[in-house]
């Protein structure tokens, strides 16, 4: 056990070693698994990151209440008081006009258009919470129908189809991530599979001479593996590098977007399991590759 | 040792390198194959080593029956074997001791046993000390010692040669002969082939000339040894400690 482990990390540094020895074909190699890991990777981050912005619109259901022009506060105060005491209601707050253009002023930027107002053009409304267990699509379209039969109610509005719609294609997105992620893998598997085929044709005599031996099949496959090993690793390590950069560049201009929406929303990176896994993932495609490249390559060499 | 029953060997290309060829090579013996180039000798040792298989017939080597041994065998197969080329067919790029090494490290042996017997093995050869060069630093004498010394590190119980002394000369040539002859003397079959006929008429040994692909005289049994042990010892430049790496044979896997 303890000299089978020798040999295989002597092995792995050899190969290691061999690959140092010519740094520019290796680094192009790892750049190109490194690019093709990253694309993929990256997309599954910006997915990742609309979700987690969108959540927390999904979650909130708000229906907004609109009172006629003509309700005055007190009618507003009271169909709000209605209002909070059904069962399938959390919360209500009560927005007074003034203070809606208040808000409007102070964020719009129309500020000195509106003061020319003689009178505020905004109604009373009430902002109506659902409460947890009725948030689903029927129970909240049967209460907008209610509230829309109480007294001094205009209009009722309830955002979520739009919220539908983007969860949709967001499935959409995520499943053309794990279409170019597969495609990208099979495209490593090629890379790494054609280098490790190189490699091999390089040292065809060494083979031979190592078959003459007495070597085995797996015992000259063996080198190559860690070759395939190596390159996945830096590969890997390549494709995290540049998703952070990515992440890095971008969250700046991110966070502000989000300010500007007053939300305290900010990118997120790949977190310790998603980085675990592209590199994982790196070394596995990279294994792979040179296995099923060495398998079929070096039962080819024989000595003569 | 070694069986041939009516064996044929035609290469893809048509030609007929062996016909009907039937030797046998008992155990511990010593035997020279001659012939002019051409006339099968290297296609034997291809035979025997597996890197080719028979067209017709049996050739039975250490037990085996190469014409039907699977692929997988071949490996351990030839571990048992010790094989010298006429180009040696060392590894440039790497020190002498890595080399000679390389069976052990097939193997799956130690590190610290790699190392012993490895510079058992150049000592052998009288060329303890070069474990660091290349073979490419070495001279064509050295390296073809070098190749000796990686087909006897894993102690096998058969010896095999291609034109060992084709590219030396003669005193070279002799002081690897003597090589070959001290390993048959401790019990392991050697098979050398080879022209150099003034060379081997020192040696007592059985001589089987090759012609046409089939044997012309030596099919039959030795004959008894004629050499002196002492003219050996006087011919061999450093007398070493044989025994030291050949005596542990039994633990060969």
């Amino acid at each position: 056990m303890k000299q089978w482990l020798e040999r295989h990390v002597q092995t792995m540094v050899g190969s290691l070693g061999r690959l140092w020895q010519k740094p520019f074909s290796t680094l192009l190699t790892v750049l190109v698994i490194g690019i093709a890991l990253a694309l993929p990777a990256c997309l599954h981050v910006l997915v990742q990151n609309v979700r987690a912005a969108s959540g927390g619109w999904s979650g909130a259901l708000d229906v907004s209440v609109y009172m006629k022009q003509s309700a005055s506060l007190a009618d507003a105060k009271s169909v709000a008081d209605r209002i909070r005491k059904r069962r399938d209601v959390s919360d209500v707050s009560l927005v007074t006009a003034d203070k809606a253009l208040e808000e409007f002023k102070k964020n719009s930027g129309f500020g000195a258009a509106l003061d020319a107002l003689e009178e505020n053009p905004l109604p009373h409304a009430l902002i109506v919470r659902p409460a947890g267990t009725f948030r689903d699509s029927a129970h909240v379209a049967t209460l907008t129908e209610e509230l829309k039969q109480l007294p001094g109610v205009d209009v009722v509005q309830l955002d979520t189809e739009w919220v539908s719609r983007f969860n949709a294609i967001l499935d959409v997105v995520r499943r053309v991530v794990l279409l170019a992620a597969g495609l990208f893998a099979l495209g490593i598997l090629v890379i790494v599979g054609n280098t490790i085929r190189l490699d091999i044709e390089n040292r065809r005599d060494e083979i031979e001479v190592t078959k003459l031996v007495g070597g085995s099949d797996a015992f000259v496959r063996r080198p190559f593996l860690y070759n395939g090993v190596w390159y996945g690793l830096g590969g890997g390590a390549v494709a995290w590098l540049i998703v952070m950069i990515v992440i890095l560049v971008l969250s700046d201009p991110v966070q502000r977007i989000a300010g500007l929406y007053g939300s305290g929303f900010s990118l997120h990176g790949l977190g310790v399991q998603g980085s675990l896994a592209l590199i994982l993932g790196g070394i596995l495609l990279g294994w792979l590759g040179s296995f099923i490249a060495a398998t079929r390559e070096l039962r080819g060499i024989e000595p003569k | 040792m070694i069986r041939f029953d009516n064996v044929w060997k035609r290469y893809p290309n048509g030609r007929e390198a062996l016909c009907d060829f039937t030797l046998g090579i008992e155990r511990s013996e010593m035997v020279f194959l001659t012939g002019h180039s051409g006339a099968g000798k290297s296609t034997i040792l291809k035979l025997i080593s597996l890197i080719e298989r028979p067209t017709r017939g049996t050739l039975i080597v250490n037990g085996h029956n190469t014409a039907t041994l699977p692929r997988k065998k071949i490996p351990p197969f030839r571990r048992d074997i010790g094989i010298v080329f006429q180009d040696h067919k060392l590894l440039m790029d790497r020190p002498v001791y890595d080399n000679v090494g390389l069976p052990l490290v097939i193997a799956g042996l130690p590190e610290k046993e790699v190392t012993k017997r490895v510079r058992a093995a150049l000592d052998q050869v009288g060329l303890l000390g070069r474990e660091r060069n290349r073979p490419i630093e070495l001279s064509t004498g050295e390296q073809q010692r070098v190749g000796i010394a990686r087909a006897i590190v894993g102690k096998p119980s058969l010896l095999i040669a291609d034109e060992p002394t084709g590219n030396l000369d003669p005193d070279l040539a002799v002081e690897i002969m003597n090589i070959f002859k001290r390993f048959n003397e401790v019990g392991v079959t050697v098979l050398v082939a080879t022209h150099d006929i003034h060379l081997i008429e020192r040696y007592g040994v059985r001589r089987v000339v090759i012609e046409g692909g089939r044997v012309a005289s030596g099919a039959d049994a030795p004959p008894p040894a004629t050499l002196a042990p002492a003219s050996l010892a006087s011919a061999s430049p450093a007398p070493v400690s044989l025994p030291s790496i050949v005596a542990e044979r039994g633990d060969q896997p």
